[in-house]
């Protein structure tokens, strides 16, 4: 734990007291992380936290009459419900986001006595499964929230299918009617495994309190290997009250699922025979890579081979945006050096990434000239969307070792590209096409100059997490990430209300970053209930409405492709005119200040950078700066949907020219 | 287009015929026949899947079928080295002018008259595709007033066995 988590204010009356996090913490026993797998920042500070923790919580109960392990060993009698939270104190969860209601109240009288977990009552089920996914993509560990039967786990639904499409490790936990009201309408019963069939690797209903560790057990390993995903584990609330005899390990009853890792030989020596060949060649880089820990690898196959790198919205962070070999994010709303080169490449190294079409733009017309090698943990990613040349099966950091050998290999034979006319071509693109902005003439601010300062202010170690629309791709755009897990958005489901939430989680996992949720005032509308839960149990996240007074970016699209008619995205009130009467609703100010947050507006460009600062320098509670911008303000480049790469513009009505065709 | 034969082996435990049912649908895949049922191993059920498609959307929904947990393996059957059977029971009118005629076709395709009424009688025949399509045709016009199908069920030729390697030793957690 760090001081910013566990420090009071005192004598503050407008901020709720925080709750002692270090008389419960949750990180009393270090992470237990798998012997491979070397620590992500994140988790190593964790781990070297771990003992100053235990010295700051001389105020643990009894703590010294209990003994070093206080799990149960061997086979012990215990309730489904106890047996549900021993599993997860043994799967190394330490926090649990969520709400009780009738089938899931077993569950919850176990879990106050135990001293691994920490349960964090958020206000709504949707911003437990964001806080999951917040935890998990900042800290590399499994997400786990909770939640009662029917309504409870119906509002899972959301953040699910938001971590199903970007393959993020959460394990949801259900409480279900009793055995005998299944399949009854018994009141508050949903079938919840069936609703969650489509947008869960797997899910489990178990009936049986017998059932209860193993499936836990199972759920995690399922959620965290092979290509992570949500599992989601709905248990009767009859089987959490029974007795049973609970023991760990389990054996797992898994045997359809056997993730593939290690890849295939010869595919990886043809993809380096590819890569010393090539003339155009790119590095197209995704998730996969950040979730693979591969970041190093990817860096050293990089400088290894001099191939320009495009990293994807979910890749953000996987490459240093200073490096000089990054050309930036690809797609929609990519740089144009990044778009151009994949357009124009004879080979593209694809890495952990699927062809999203918001990547591809119209697919038959993705980069013609290309060959591809594909390299995903999941083989159905493989040819799905683009014909992959070389396919290569295997997780992407054993694949990126393998492929740094084999190309090692090939320049110990003297077989070496050329890349220097190609990378002089790319780097021209870049500084030609920079990314940028005009500032508004009105003096208005420009939301993109404030997304740039607070990543220049908080700096590359802070965490970002942002909402979906305009302010998600200036924050992709104008932030410069340096390292991995410091990059956090809803990319495939483009879930609206993420930030919140998921900022939330991602501070409780990394308490000792920096934590910025960059939300538009759409978004936060949408969850921002869970900064009551930030204030109480003490979670000092700072948020940056990006306030527009409209849903941006659908503003953007009926302003280029509907004529200018703005149906339904005004947030503002407006007179007979459609013009804003100035009056705020809600006024962001007064209700942060009502949830114990400090609220901060700011209008004027000049006071930006105080503004930030004064923001930074708060801890003990969560802050929220109401940032008023220009409402006109769109994101630039912009592929249109279902066109061209080739038809990018990097301002509206200008097409870069990229010259005649390289060779 | 063609047709494809797929024999899917699953864990047998509630639910997994959604799992599969469902993935199909959600990939916009037309099931043109499926069966079900239980295997020599009790912890084994296989399904038999008769698709309709190109060859690399099939590619595709193998690949997306393989992702289901609980699904152990999936073989594409060939026709020419598969033995390919499906069930049918058709109810046909049959009074005392046409019985024998009705009877006369149904000894030609070497089905089994199971049940008689005085004016029905039930057939049922075991075939591949083309020969129960070919039974329909000819007792058409006597009149068919009910018809009921069991879907594809196919079996490898020769020694080998696709079950024999479908269950694998359990894992253990941490």
């Amino acid at each position: 734990m760090t001081e910013q988590m566990t420090s009071h204010k005192p004598g503050s009356a407008a901020a709720p007291s925080p709750k002692d996090l270090a008389a419960r913490s949750p990180h009393r026993e270090a992470p237990r992380l798998p012997d491979d797998q070397p620590q992500t920042p994140a988790q190593a500070s964790q781990a070297s936290q771990a003992p100053q923790a235990s010295a700051q919580a001389p105020q643990a109960p009894a703590s010294t009459q209990e003994p070093a392990d206080p799990r149960p060993h061997g086979k012990t009698r215990a309730t489904g419900a106890q047996a549900l939270v021993y599993a997860l104190e043994r799967v190394g969860a330490d926090v649990v986001f969520g709400i009780p209601g009738g089938a899931i109240l077993p569950a919850y009288d176990p879990l106050l006595d135990s001293r691994a977990i920490r349960h964090i009552l958020v206000r709504h089920e949707q911003g437990a499964g964001h806080a999951a996914t917040g935890y998990a993509q900042a800290t590399g560990k499994t997400g786990v929230c909770m939640a009662t039967s029917g309504p409870g786990a119906t509002n899972l639904v959301t953040p699910l299918a938001d971590a199903y499409m970007d393959s993020v490790p959460i394990v949801a936990i259900t409480g279900q009617v009793s055995t005998n009201l299944i399949g009854t309408d018994g009141f508050q019963e949903a079938d919840i495994s069936g609703i969650t069939i489509p947008i869960t690797k797997h899910n489990f209903l178990v009936t049986k309190p017998e059932d209860i560790a193993r499936t836990i057990g199972e759920a995690f390993h399922v959620a965290s290997t092979g290509r992570p995903g949500p599992v989601l584990v709905d248990i009767a609330k009859d089987a959490m009250q029974s007795m049973t005899e609970f023991s760990w390990p389990v054996a797992f009853d898994l045997p359809g699922y056997h993730p593939v890792t290690r890849p295939h030989a010869r595919q990886v020596r043809e993809a380096a025979r590819l890569i010393t060949e090539a003339r155009r060649p790119v590095l197209y880089v995704g998730g996969g890579v950040i979730k693979a820990r591969a970041t190093q690898q990817l860096r050293e196959l990089a400088e290894l081979t001099g191939i320009p790198v495009v990293t994807t919205l979910m890749a953000r962070g996987a490459f240093p945006d200073k490096h000089p070999l990054h050309l930036g994010m690809p797609g929609m709303h990519g740089a144009v050096a990044a778009v151009g080169a994949l357009q124009r490449a004879d080979l593209i190294v694809a890495l952990g990434t699927r062809f999203d079409d918001r990547v591809t733009g119209k697919l038959d017309t993705f980069a013609p000239g290309a060959l591809i090698v594909h390299a995903d943990i999941d083989p159905a990613e493989i040819s799905k969307n683009r014909r992959a040349d070389v396919p290569i099966v295997g997780d992407c950091r054993e694949v990126i070792a393998d492929l740094i050998s084999a190309v090692k290999a090939e320049h110990e034979q003297g077989r070496r590209a050329d890349l220097e006319a190609w990378t002089a071509q790319t780097g021209k693109w870049r500084t030609t096409y920079p990314l940028g902005y005009a500032q508004p003439d009105d003096g208005s601010l420009a939301p993109q100059y404030v997304i740039e300062r607070i990543g220049k202010i908080a700096g590359p170690e802070a965490v970002y997490v942002a909402g979906v629309g305009q302010h998600q791709m200036w924050a992709a755009q104008f932030i410069d990430y340096e390292h991995p897990c410091t990059w956090i958005n809803s990319g495939g489901l483009g879930t609206m209300g993420f930030a919140v939430p998921a900022a939330m989680g991602a501070k409780f996992g990394r308490p000792d970053a920096t934590v910025w949720a960059i939300d538009g005032d759409g978004c936060f509308q949408m969850t921002n209930q869970e900064l009551a839960t930030c204030t109480i149990e003490g979670i000092p996240i700072k948020v940056a409405i990006i306030n527009n007074g409209s849903l941006g970016m659908v503003r953007q699209w009926q302003t280029l492709f509907y004529n200018e008619r703005y149906s339904s995205t005004d947030l503002h009130v407006t007179d007979e005119h459609a013009r804003p009467t100035g009056t705020r609703i809600p006024d962001f100010v007064k209700l942060a200040e009502a949830y114990g947050c400090e609220g901060i507006r700011c209008e004027q460009a000049g006071d930006v950078d105080k503004v930030i600062e004064r923001a930074m320098a708060i801890d003990d509670r969560p802050v929220v700066v109401d940032f008023i911008v220009h409402k006109d303000a769109m994101v630039w480049p912009m592929v249109a949907a279902g066109t061209s790469n080739d038809d990018i513009k990097h301002a509206r009505g200008m097409a870069p020219d990229f010259g005649g065709r390289e060779e | 287009m063609s047709r494809h034969t797929l024999s899917v082996l699953v864990e047998n435990k509630p639910g997994v015929l959604t799992r599969i049912a469902g993935l199909f649908a959600r990939r916009n895949f037309n099931i043109d026949s499926l069966a079900v049922g239980p295997t020599e191993h009790e912890e084994i059920s296989r399904i038999t899947i008769v698709v309709n498609c190109e060859e690399h959307p099939l590619e595709q929904v193998t690949k997306q079928l393989n992702k289901l947990i609980n699904v152990l393996k999936i073989v594409e059957l060939e026709p020419g080295a598969t033995v390919q059977r499906e069930l049918i029971l058709i109810k046909v009118r049959a009074d005392a002018d046409s019985r024998s005629r009705v009877l006369e076709t149904v000894n030609l395709f070497r089905a089994k008259v199971v049940d008689v009424a005085l004016d029905v009688i039930t057939v049922e025949a075991t075939g591949n595709r083309d020969k129960l399509d070919a039974l329909i045709k000819v007792l058409e016009p006597f009149g068919i007033k009910e018809l009921v199908q069991s879907g594809m069920v196919a079996i490898g030729r020769g020694s080998r066995s696709i079950t024999d390697r479908a269950l694998r030793p359990v894992e253990r957690s941490a």
